[in-house]
């Protein structure tokens, strides 16, 4: 699975690694639907640390699409809202 | 992964629906190049213009370390003409600049990271379009129009993801850099108008002035002393062309080069008119 960190590049996910990923992103959803600041803050931080640490950074000239497309990392929880309810921050 | 699988749908949405335009998709390769080469440019204007903004806020930077400095050469000047009360007022003004200026390295700090972001994110995008080109003329060589719509498909998601994400980046470096704009303008003007020596609030022009009547008198006094003591050896020596007597009257303020000489040589004809 290809996973992209906007503003950071591409990673190639091993399948061993998508149920975990699958388990934090779960997280992040709950404390985002829930305004839970802190809540967002560690399992963002955590599905982010995943990516980077279990994903294989994929080289800049590859043109693939991704599987999974992560909000940057400096994203607060009101962007990451906005950026998830539809196609308001994102450009065209 | 639901919430983010969904980002990337929208993503190939858009990809798709830039494709969906074009009769002979081969045709929009061009097209979504050139749309490239100014995303491109649109990035590298972004670096440098946060780069503006980072030299922007050095400059406030310093001017405020400067002023800074000044008010801890005032403070001491007050205590050792032991004003004490001045020199709280000045240390007083100081930490309120120290404040700022603690804010300003703040966002020198993230322009800076702003930055790198934006030329990291030029240097991947320039990758991507280098590859971009080479796949478009391999399509445009190798394959015919029904041909080329899975090629070019997949060509276009790659890219247009990448697109999305360095234009959502130059976006947020923009928000982020007119904020601080905003702010950095509000300084300038603080700085322009003297207003930043009351940054606390605590402080009237008065007591600023004060400090800088005691400075200038004491300025005054300095250069007074320093005056006389350069006439006393100077005027040793002069006298000794004008008059071998001088040397004598040395010690006399008489004993002055010409100009100073002549406004004491006037009142000695009044003296004998009155006699």
């Amino acid at each position: 699975m290809i996973v992209r960190i906007m503003g950071e590049g591409q990673w190639k996910l091993a399948d061993d690694s998508v149920e975990e990923l699958n388990a934090v992103d779960a997280q992040l959803e709950a404390a985002v639907t829930a305004s839970d600041q802190a809540g967002f803050e560690q399992s963002f931080a955590a599905l982010l640390e995943l990516v980077r640490g279990k994903g294989e950074k994929l080289p800049d000239d590859m043109l693939h699409d991704s599987d999974v497309i992560l909000p940057p990392g400096d994203s607060t929880l009101a962007e990451m809202k906005e950026l998830i309810s539809g196609d308001g921050l994102i450009a065209g | 992964m639901s919430l983010f699988k969904r980002m990337s749908t929208i993503f190939r949405a858009k990809a798709n629906k830039a494709l969906d335009k074009a009769e002979d998709p081969r045709e929009t390769l061009d097209y979504s190049y050139q749309k490239q080469l100014e995303l491109l440019q649109k990035v590298r204007r972004g670096v440098a213009d946060v780069a503006t903004s980072r030299k922007r806020v050095e400059l406030q930077a310093s001017q405020l370390q400067a002023q800074s400095d000044k008010l801890h050469g005032q403070a001491q000047k007050a205590l050792s003409m032991g004003r004490e009360d001045l020199a709280r007022e000045a240390l007083t003004r100081r930490s309120g600049l120290a404040q700022q200026l603690e804010g300003l390295q703040a966002q020198h700090a993230q322009l800076q990271g702003e930055e790198e972001k934006l030329t990291l994110a030029s240097q991947r995008l320039q990758a991507k379009v280098e590859a971009f080109r080479t796949r478009k003329e391999t399509i445009k060589a190798t394959y015919t129009a029904a041909e080329a719509q899975t090629r070019i498909n997949e060509a276009f998601s790659g890219i247009s993801e990448e697109m999305s994400d360095v234009g959502l980046a130059v976006q947020r470096a923009e928000d982020k850099t007119a904020q601080m704009q905003a702010r950095a303008g509000a300084i300038d003007e603080l700085l322009a108008s003297g207003a930043l020596e009351d940054v606390t609030g605590t402080g009237t022009d008065t007591i600023s002035l004060e400090l800088d009547r005691m400075a200038s008198t004491s300025d005054v006094e300095l250069e007074l002393q320093q005056l006389k003591a350069q006439l006393a050896p100077a005027s040793s020596e002069p006298p000794k062309q004008i008059a071998p007597d001088a040397t004598e009257a040395s010690p006399r303020p008489a004993a002055q080069p010409q100009d100073q000489v002549q406004p004491q040589a006037q009142p000695q004809p009044q003296d004998g008119d009155v006699r």
